[in-house]
């Protein structure tokens, strides 16, 4: 009987990354948990749950966590998948372009984005005086709940376009066809038979952009005043100004994790009942619009793509304004990126080299998982992938916390450091990652490894002279999107960070908090030129010029 | 330098389900050796136990007299031809077929000449700096080909390999195929469920069922004198009739329920008492008459001209459907709804146990009986 040798790299290698795994996710949510039942008297003790729901000040932070996020779910839908519909089956002028400014604006950190509409719509913003001096109306209160829906629909909406967008391009021309034959056209064809054949893809969609609001911090934070989430309220009890409070976080981290958690499988349930696979042979093909409707879906589209992108244009027009200390002033110059990259030297090469070894890290261990996950299925594999996809789940204020609390004492004294910071973002990226190394992965037929053994190559040539290869142009388009995703990184990193290993999308959230505007818009330029650099690289790369997160 | 292939009482399973249980075969040094079956009887699962992708869960493989069960497949100096070819995408047609003599270190010059002479060799030297994708599938398969035995290898497998060809090109390849093997002189064994492929191409064939192998022989042994009633019935066209045996001292005859008497020689000593039997006769088996001359009693439903012969389908008395090959007459067709008369060609046709699992004639050439 034949026996594989019992320890080959392979099994070395699934070891070595599940004790990783166990180390720095396992042990820190074990520490989350832990300090959650621990009492004000040091005993195991429920109070603190009982305190968050007991009190509707901490309550209603739940209650107004749903509120947002499921009416930004369901308005980003409402928003997306019309447009990904009118893009994809019908020619829009400039619709090169149109995708650019989409993907921007999916990239961006939603805090800028909300920071720009304060400084728009806000109480002294300048659309708001605007109005005021020339018709003497006020506008509607931008702060709170409006506020963060606004923000985060015109931030999250590009991921429904991007996803639908995708299962559109899979849909067969010839059930489209054979739908009109059969007597259903138009909207209701749109209805019927489109939205039905994206279900899956919508579900998906849905649930991405339900754990990203849940989980968002900065906008809330910059542009909630009184209106008080969830996210927020760890953070503050967390680092708060009115003291500190560990297992009061903690308890309010287990409670995020519980929902997110039961969101998660309940679209997973959905998803299942929906599923079937899709191939076009061949795809739809753009129409000419007619008429009225030409005209919509030209005005539609530009709209909500203009809407979603002033923000990223009036940053870079502020950061070439003049400024006073906060103030700005008339006239224009560099003057604002030349002080704010002098107060924050440390920034942007924090940035390169946090970034770059997290994403160095995360498209290693996320290829050999991969592998291992497709190739080497056992059960020690399983376990790997199932903790992988864990922080999927996790909102990340809680992935800095828990890692904070099993890292803050001998002997992994980790906090303050660059290591803390990598870790946190590959923990976060990793999911992600792997979840598209995947799908490359099972696209190779299994064969041609064969093929490379069968000449002669060993397993570790063949990995990384055919499997490798074959997989790269696919991991550095997921690369690519990684390392925009880490440099805008911002919920985790704001708990972790300190003077030394501040980045960028830190250092305008820095700025933004003490009110230096100006500062803030340079920095959150240079941040958008980084990006579109980035994306520009991607489309070198990327053969399908597909995006998916 | 090729080699011979010993197989003793293979066993292949994933966990309770058992694909192979106990079989054995024996492939000689340079032969063009097919594995003919239907889908999931086996054939690539035993060929993949030989490469070494599948795990042998019982059982000796040799290669002459080296056992290779726990050989590395990368050890075993096999070329494998595969299916969907396995071109490595990323690399040109050169570095496809370059890729196995690099693994083994050859220095450069010589890895130049080898290269350089299968890609002639396989007539897709024009080609050589071409990315994969960039060739028809036809020339995939020269790749493929070229790949694999450019190393030298003690065996060449071929799964399936022509599956994804059009017709015409299959034929082609087939003959391709042939050729080079007879000329590179390596010990082959090949996949198919093409029956006319293998009969085409190979020196033997083993035709698998459910695992087990029914018959081993050359084309024409398996054609004409088929061990079974399933080999008779994969293997080209036949017709099934019941019958009865009879038999008088030295003499023996087949009695149709139609009426039709077959003298029937060549029986097996075994086998000669009175019983219920199977005849398998081929549609160019019969002889048709339209006078009335003691044949089984048929009406013609309809027939197919195909140029050299003429198809007819006709059904008997009890309603069976027949189908009847002739050589086409310069004449009309014979019209449907006309009566004929069948009598067959006693030497031709094969006569089985009433259960079809043996063949009760003489002359029935099948090694797997040699080797069991």
């Amino acid at each position: 009987m034949a026996r594989k040798k019992l320890f080959d790299i392979w099994t070395v290698l699934y070891i070595a990354i599940f004790a990783v795994y166990a180390l720095f996710l396992l042990y820190p949510m074990y520490s989350i948990l832990r300090n959650s039942v621990i009492g004000e008297n040091g005993k195991l003790s429920l109070e603190w749950f009982v305190k968050f729901f007991s009190a509707k000040y901490y309550s209603q932070t739940l209650v107004h966590s749903f509120d947002v996020t499921i009416w930004t779910t369901l308005l980003t839908l409402v928003i997306g998948v019309p447009l990904s519909y009118f893009y994809n089956m019908y020619e829009i002028r400039g619709k090169g372009l149109i995708q650019v400014l989409i993907i921007l604006c999916s990239m961006s950190a939603p805090f800028i984005g909300a920071y720009a509409w304060i400084q728009l719509l806000g109480r002294a913003g300048i659309v708001t005086t605007f109005v005021k001096s020339v018709t003497g109306l006020t506008l509607p209160n931008i702060y709170g709940f409006n506020g963060i829906l606004l923000v985060l629909t015109l931030q999250l909406f590009p991921l429904v376009f991007l996803y639908v967008s995708g299962a559109l391009k899979n849909i067969d021309n010839s059930l489209l066809e054979a739908s009109d034959n059969l007597g259903c056209s138009g909207i209701k064809r749109f209805f019927k038979v489109v939205i039905p054949l994206c279900m899956p893809t919508i579900l998906a969609a849905s649930l991405l952009v339900f754990m990203r609001a849940f989980a968002d911090f900065g906008t809330p934070l910059l542009i909630g005043e009184g209106y008080r989430v969830f996210p927020v309220e760890i953070y503050t009890q967390f680092l708060g100004e009115t003291g500190t409070n560990f297992s009061f976080a903690a308890a309010i981290s287990v409670i995020a994790i519980v929902i997110t958690a039961a969101f998660f499988l309940a679209q997973r349930f959905l998803a299942k009942r929906f599923a079937f696979t899709m191939n076009a042979m061949h795809p739809i093909e753009r129409k000419k619009a007619k008429g009225i409707f030409n005209i919509f879906i030209h005005l539609y589209t530009y709209l909500v793509v203009g809407l979603a992108f002033l923000p990223q244009v009036y940053i870079v027009y502020q950061s070439f304004q003049n400024t006073s200390g906060k103030l700005f002033k008339p006239g224009y110059s560099l003057s604002s990126y030349q002080t704010s990259i002098k107060r924050m030297s440390d920034a942007i090469p924090n940035t390169f080299i946090i970034g770059g070894i997290a994403l160095v890290l995360v498209v290693l261990i996320a290829i050999i998982i991969a592998y291992l996950v497709v190739r080497r299925s056992n059960v020690v594999t399983t376990a790997i992938d199932t903790m992988s996809m864990l922080p999927y789940i996790i909102p990340g204020s809680v992935v800095g916390i828990a890692l904070v609390m099993a890292f803050n004492k001998k002997p992994f004294m980790l906090t303050g450091t660059v290591a803390i910071m990598v870790i946190a973002l590959c923990i976060r990226r990793l999911p992600y990652t792997i979840r598209s190394s995947v799908a490359i992965l099972q696209q190779i037929p299994i064969t041609i490894e064969e093929a490379s053994i069968s000449l002669g190559a060993s397993k570790m040539k063949t990995f990384f002279g055919i499997t490798v290869p074959m997989m790269s142009n696919g991991i550095i388009s997921g690369a690519i999107i990684s390392w925009v995703t880490i440099i805008t990184e911002l919920s985790t990193a704001i708990i972790l960070y300190n003077s030394k290993t501040i980045t960028l999308t830190l250092a305008v959230y820095t700025f933004v908090t003490r009110g230096n505007y100006g500062y803030a818009a340079a920095l959150a330029t240079v941040l958008t030129a980084l990006t579109i650099v980035s994306l520009l690289v991607f489309m070198k790369f990327s053969k399908s010029k597909e995006i998916t997160f | 330098m090729s080699v011979n292939i010993k197989i003793k009482n293979a066993v292949k399973s994933y966990g309770a389900n058992t694909i192979i249980s106990g079989l054995s075969l024996e492939i000689h040094a340079g032969e063009f050796f097919t594995l003919l079956g239907p889908s999931g009887c086996g054939k690539t699962t035993l060929l993949r136990m030989i490469a070494g992708f599948n795990t042998i869960e019982g059982g000796d493989f040799y290669f002459n007299d080296k056992r290779i069960n726990l050989i590395d497949p990368s050890k075993r100096n096999i070329g494998m031809v595969f299916q969907n070819y396995a071109i490595f995408p990323h690399l040109s047609v050169k570095g496809n077929v370059a890729f196995g003599l690099k693994n083994r270190k050859y220095p450069r010059e010589r890895i130049e000449t080898e290269t350089q002479k299968f890609l002639e060799l396989m007539k897709i030297d024009e080609f050589k700096n071409r990315m994969p994708d960039k060739l028809s599938g036809g020339q995939q398969q020269r790749v493929a080909l070229a790949r694999a035995l450019v190393i030298q290898p003690d065996v060449l497998l071929m799964d399936e390999p022509l599956s994804n060809l059009d017709a015409k090109l299959r034929v082609e390849m087939r003959f391709a195929i042939k050729e080079i093997q007879n000329r590179v002189g390596i010990t082959t064994v090949y996949v198919t469920h093409d029956q006319e492929e293998a009969m085409a191409i190979s020196d033997r064939i083993a035709v698998m069922k459910d695992g087990v192998i029914q018959h081993i022989g050359t084309p024409k042994d398996i054609y004409q004198r088929p061990a079974n009633l399933f080999v008779s019935t994969f293997i080209g066209k036949t017709n099934v009739l019941e019958a009865q045996l009879a038999v008088e001292g030295a003499r023996s005859r087949l009695l149709f329920p139609e009426g039709l008497e077959v003298p029937l020689d060549g029986l097996r000593e075994e086998f000669r008492k009175g019983q219920k039997v199977i005849v398998s006769v081929r549609p160019e088996e019969f002889v048709i008459s339209t006078e009335p001359n003691g044949g089984l009693r048929t009406v013609v439903d309809s027939s197919v001209f195909l140029g050299l012969n003429t198809h007819y389908f006709v059904h008997l008395d009890s309603d069976q459907q027949v189908e009847i090959i002739q050589e086409s007459m310069i004449d009309e067709a014979i019209a449907a709804g006309s009566m004929i008369y069948l009598t067959v060609k006693p030497e031709k046709i094969n006569v089985f146990t009433e259960d079809g699992s043996r063949n009760i004639l003489d002359g029935v050439n099948n090694d797997k009986n040699e080797e069991a």
